[in-house]
This record gives structure tokens, sequence and C-alpha cells, in this order.
């Protein structure tokens, strides 16, 4: 028989949860509220007053070349960081787990990273991108031209990628090591006794045991990647050059804060929000049936 | 229980009453003043309050510095909305016609006139006074820290080729960059092409060939303009800025690449730059040792008449809705700023021109522009005053600014990376430059400029 604590009457339970009801009404609920009615509204920047316009404001940035660039640019920035992010740590964590030389020391030193703010690596990552000063430079004394963020979108987009991985192999090394950690040291021994080597006792053993992680990681990195690069874009690149790197959070900040356009900015993190909303779903609904819990 | 209730109404009478007591003993009413300068800037313009509130014994100025001019703004909406904003604060020159729209200040000239205070607003700089006055001529805000843009050039460099002068023409600038490329120097001439740049390459570059930027006179004359910038000689110049960068004639210098042009021009490695007259005191104190440079007013194209340049910088903006009292001392502070004492102060500390005839001749009068550090920022005075300012060359009135800026950058470097041709790279800030002007005046229905 299972113990559990259980209350006589119901609103002992309701009165537990006011407190973290009430925190998430202030903080979620109440300014999402506020940002529907804004993207359903045209908001005079000082509260002069505001006029009804229905869905006006998505229409207009739906119909937007620019919008349209931003998503695009947003999703290529989340699939490769994201990928990057995962893959490398993924490989770190294996090789920290196999007890290699000098693991104790990554260990520590890997999950650094994850604990510097984004606008700080962002500007530690301009310096060592810099074309004609920084690490870049060297290479771009071989080939000239060849780095050129200022310039080349492509370029630019890559030293935003560049960056934002950087910080989050750290936070998912910790996972995929943690996980790693939990899978009983038994099991991989009996497969080696069997003769299976590393590669494949790693697809055949610790991979599946891992997928929950895997799933984890992707739902937090996807999500994060739309969120938390709005310090590397501003500080690295300004959306620029030419919008290449107008992510749309970024893209939400500038036309809302510095254009004072609150009503197309409210627009657009409601179509943000529904956008990771749907990636989230699309990920539970569709990827989580390969993930082994037990 | 009811002894705990009348314990915490007496408390809280006596907290009342205690307040209310207070303002009596202390002597100098408060009032707050937000601005968007920082680092060396921010100490000149603690320094300036410090100033004024030792000057007299009535009033207490409390600066805060917002980092910037774009936070300043966002900041005093927040404020604004919560009711909590500061009595005076600092906006910039493109904030002017959203501030003009917003109903939250109170017009300069009438609060010096309610307290008391004689202002005469022809004495401002006609380039500086109109850029912040409504169409009708009324100033609303107090210029401030105010500047323009001039060019910098390499007096070594130049006489390799054969020069003593800074070239006048765009014809000339073509020529000489041509033969200083020859003659081996690597980065001729530095330019940047963001957001930032609007200010010298496409607003200076237009009020000085007196080519409009939008229609109703830039602005001034209705919330219905529109950009016109694809059908001035606007075209022209940046073409020949593309072409001279194809030739390698031009380099692009941003902090992001490693180092923005004044550094460039600075440590001797690009010869000609156009920038602010603010930056005058940064290559004085940052130059290469025996860097030997001077600044020219900003060149035309050959057959040009000049006119005046444009303002850049910001104006003092007073809010509504606060007590007489601090109505009172901003109107003091605003007097004290006014006086041409201040301005001395204010434009030897940094590279800010005065702003008024009386404020420049008492410099002029103290030797200011003899001495050697300054020689050369009456330059920036010669530009702005080049002529009368015309409908065109008073300024811009467009809502939200900053975006046509921002649009100004990205089209800028989609042309530059050779994404789209001049024209079309024009054509696009336009019609983006009209949709954020479209959806401004979509959003102040029924409402006038001032």
């Amino acid at each position: 028989m299972e113990k559990r604590v259980t209350f006589s009457r119901w609103t002992v339970g309701i009165l537990f949860a006011v407190p973290q009801l009430l925190l998430i009404f202030t903080f979620f609920y109440w300014p999402a509220g506020q940002a529907v009615y804004w993207s359903l509204t045209l908001q005079q920047p000082w509260g002069g007053g505001n006029i009804w316009v229905g869905l006006d404001n998505f229409r207009s940035i739906l119909s937007s070349a620019d919008y349209w660039n931003s998503i695009t640019a947003s999703l290529v920035f989340a699939a490769i960081s994201t990928g990057l992010a995962m893959f490398i740590a993924l490989v770190l964590a294996a090789l920290t787990d196999r007890q290699l030389a000098g693991s104790r020391f990554y260990r520590v030193v890997l999950i650094w990273p994850y604990g510097i703010a984004a606008p700080a690596l962002a500007l530690a990552f301009r310096f060592i991108l810099a074309p004609e000063a920084g690490f870049m430079a060297v290479v771009n004394r071989m080939w000239p031209g060849f780095w050129d963020p200022g310039l080349d979108g492509a370029d630019a987009m890559a030293s935003i990628i560049a960056a934002f991985s950087w910080k989050y192999v750290g936070y998912n090394f910790i996972f995929f090591l943690a996980a790693f950690q939990a899978i009983p040291r038994s099991l991989i021994e009996a497969a080696a006794m069997d003769g299976s080597g590393v590669i494949r006792r790693f697809w055949d053993i610790q991979f599946p045991l891992i997928t929950p992680t895997i799933f984890f990681l992707l739902v937090i990195n996807i999500t994060e990647s739309f969120q938390d690069s709005f310090g590397i874009v501003d500080i690295m690149t300004s959306g620029g050059p030419a919008n290449a790197t107008n992510l749309m959070v970024y893209k939400i900040y500038s036309d809302g804060f510095k254009g004072l356009d609150y009503s197309g900015a409210a627009a657009q993190s409601i179509i943000l929000m529904l956008l990771i909303v749907v990636l989230t779903i699309f990920q539970f609904r569709f990827i989580e049936r390969r993930v082994h819990y037990r | 229980m009811s002894m705990i209730k009348h314990g915490l109404a007496a408390l809280a009478a006596g907290t009342i009453s205690v307040s209310l007591a207070l303002p009596a003993i202390a002597a100098p009413a408060k009032f707050d003043f937000w601005f968007g300068l920082s680092g060396d800037l921010e100490r000149v313009v603690q320094t300036l309050c410090k100033n004024f509130n030792e000057s007299q014994k009535d009033y207490e100025v409390v600066c805060t510095s917002q980092g910037n001019y774009d936070a300043t703004l966002q900041n005093t909406i927040a404020a604004f909305r919560a009711g909590k904003q500061p009595t005076v604060v600092q906006v910039y020159d493109v904030g002017t016609a959203t501030m003009m729209l917003s109903g939250a200040y109170k017009p300069a000239d009438r609060l010096m006139e309610e307290n008391g205070y004689k202002i005469d607003y022809s004495d401002y700089f006609p380039g500086i006074a109109r850029y912040y006055a409504t169409s009708k001529g009324e100033m609303l805000s107090f210029p401030f820290n105010s500047s323009t843009a001039l060019m910098y050039w390499n007096k070594d460099a130049f006489a390799k080729i054969g020069k003593t002068e800074a070239p006048k023409t765009w014809e000339d600038v073509g020529a000489d960059l041509k033969a200083l490329k020859d003659a081996g120097y690597e980065c001729p001439m530095a330019i940047n092409i963001s957001a930032n740049e609007s200010w010298q390459l496409m607003e200076q570059f237009s009020a000085i060939h007196n080519q409009p930027i939008a229609t109703e006179n830039n602005g001034y004359d209705g919330l219905d303009a529109r950009l016109e910038v694809n059908k001035t000689k606007f075209v022209q110049y940046v073409g020949d800025l593309k072409k001279w960068y194809d030739e390698g004639l031009i380099k692009i210098k941003s902090k992001d690449l490693g180092q923005d042009m004044v550094q460039a021009f600075a440590s001797g490695t690009c010869e000609v730059i156009l920038s602010s007259v603010g930056d005058h005191g940064t290559v004085t104190k940052t130059k290469k040792e025996g860097l030997n440079w001077d600044v020219a007013e900003l060149p035309t194209y050959a057959g040009t008449e000049r006119k005046n340049s444009l303002v850049g910088g910001a104006s003092l903006w007073v809010l509504s809705g606060k007590s007489d009292a601090e109505y009172k001392g901003a109107a003091a502070f605003l007097n004290f700023i006014h006086d041409p004492k201040t301005a001395l102060f204010w434009s030897t500390n940094t590279g800010y021109i005065p702003v008024t005839k009386s404020g420049f001749d008492y410099m002029k009068a103290n030797g200011f522009y003899d001495k050697a550090p300054y020689k050369g920022r009456e330059t920036a005075i010669a530009s702005l005053t080049a002529s009368e300012p015309t409908e065109i060359t008073r300024g811009i009135r467009l809502g939200n600014f900053t975006q046509i800026r921002a649009e100004f950058g990205t089209q800028m470097q989609a042309i530059f990376a050779n994404k789209v041709s001049v024209q079309d790279g024009i054509d696009t800030l336009v019609k983006n430059g009209d949709a954020i002007l479209d959806r401004f005046q979509q959003t102040y229905p029924n409402k006038t400029l001032p």
C-alpha cells in the first residue's frame, strides 16, 4: 500500500495552491492576457488611448516579407544551434562517462559556460570572431575576405550559433552525464563481455536508455533558442547585416521598445508563443513515441 | 483587538504628521532629471547638476542616467504610464515627433513664462531651434547637447598627394581618394553602414543639398508625410559610395568588426571619416602620436548651393503631471542651462557645441576656439549656420524615425553586400519606411502635429 498524506477537506489543498496560482496569474496569465488585448488594438505608447483594430496587427505582420524572413532565420538558428549544442554535449558526456584521462577536470570546467550571462559571452565572442582583430583575423589573412560577418549574413548567423551553442553545450552536458551515470554498470559490462565494442555499446545500450534525457533537452534547447538568443543577437549583430540575424525575439524587442510599436510587438509575441507551443506539441506527439521511459 | 487598532491608527497619524512636517525643515525642493548619456559624458552631466545645486538653495535636481537615448525614452514612457515620471527628461532629436504627439509634456516656453523667466528664443541658432520647434515656431523643449556632422581628414596623407585643403566637393573626394590609394594608403576613407550612420549619410547629406527626406516638408506639415529619398540626389550619393567601396577606396569600419570609424581615423589607419563634432575630443584624446589632422564641413556635389546642416543630439522636455514646486525647480534648472557660462563649461568638457549665439560669442570672447584642443570646432557652427534653414533643412519630423534609421542600415547592408542594386535598395527603404509612417499615423487618429 502506497503511503499518502491526505487532507480531510479539499479547501486546505486549494489554500496550499493559492500562492503558486497567484504567482502564475501575476507573472504569466495577466501579462499574457494584456499582450493579447494589445495585439488587437493600436496602442499609443504614452498611454493616450488605443483603437480596436481586430486582427489587423496580425494581418500586417503576416503579410510582411521581413517577418517571414525573421521566422526562417529563427528556425534555422533553432535547428542548427540545438543540433550542435546537443551533439557536442553528448560526445563530451559519453567520453567523460568512460573515465578517460582528465575527465574529472573537464566535468567541472564544461559546466561553467552555462553560468555566463548571454550578453557577456556575446561580448567575448564578438572579440574572438572579429574579422580584423580577433582569432578570425588570422584566417582572413590567409584567405582575404573569407570571414565578414559585417556584410555576409551567413557568417553573422554562424557567429550567433557558435555563441549560443557554446553556452548550451555546458547545460546539456550536465544532463547527459547524469543520464549516463544512471545506467547500471552491470549492463555495459555484460555487453562488453559479450564482445561488443564501445560504439556498439553506445548505440544498443546507452543511447536507448538516455532517450528521455535527449527528449527533455531537445524541448528545452529549442524553446531556449527562441528566447535566450536575445542577448547574443543584441550584442553581436543587432539583427544585421540586412536582417540576416533578426530573430523573432529580437524583432519583438526592436519593434516594441525601439520603435514604440507596442501593438505590433504584442502580436509578434503571441505568434512566437503559439509557434513554441506548436513545436512542443509536435515534439511530444511524434518524437516522444520513440522515447523509452522504463 | 481594539487597542491594537487604536495603536495602529495613532502610529499612522504620527507618520503622516511627521512626513507632512518634514518638507518644512528640509529646504530644497527636489525634482528628477533623467538623461541618456553614459561614461565620460555622464560624469559631465553630474557635475553640471552639482553646479546647479550649489548655485542656489531653493531647488535640488536629482540626475539619473538611463544609459542611452533609447532606454531613456522607453523608461520614461514606462514611468509615465505608472505615474512616476521625472520632471525633466532628455529626449533625442528623432524622438521629437513622438514627444509632440504624446500629450505628456508641458511646453517649455509656457513653463518659463509662468515662472517669470524671460528667454530670448531668437538667441538660439535657427538651425538648432527649428529642429525642436513646432511648425509655428514655438519651443516645446530646450535644445541641450547639440552637434553636427563634419569631415575629419588626415593632413599628412593629403600633403602626400599635394593637397593642403580638405576636398569641398564629392567629385574632388573621389579623385583624392583615388590619389590616396595610388600613394599607398590602404584605407583612404572609412564609413559604417548601420542605422546610426543614417544621420551623416542620409539626413545631413540631404539637408546640405536641400533635398527632401519626406513629403510634407520632412513631416513638419502633417502625419501623412511619406519618404522620398529614392528620387533625390541621395541615390547618386549612395551609388558613388558603393562604387568607391568596390574600388577599395572606402572600407567599412564598425565596432563589430574590431575597430570603429573614429578609432580607425585616430590610429591613422584610415584618412577620412564623416562623423559628429562630438568626436572631436575623442580624436584629440586617443590619436596616434603625431597625427596631423583637421575637420572640414561635409562636401557637396559640384554646383550645389550649400544649405545649413542638421543638428544632432537631444533636447530637454518637461513632463506633465508634476507639482508647482517641481516646475519651479525645472524652470530654474533650464534657465541655468541656458546661461552662456554653462555653455562654456558644457562645450569645454564635451565635444558638443553651444546652442545659442550668446553662448557662442561668450566662448569666442574667452578665446575657446583659439586654443589647440578645441580649435576647429567652430567649423560645426559654420556648417549649422551655412544658410537660413529652408522648409526642408529645418529638420526631420517623422514618427518612429528610429525604425526608419534601422531600415536604412538594413538596406545599406543589402546594397553593399551586392544583394540588391542601389536603386532597388533605396526603393525598399522607402517602401518599408512608409509602412512604419503609415502605422504611426494610424496610431494617432485625429491628431495633428503642433
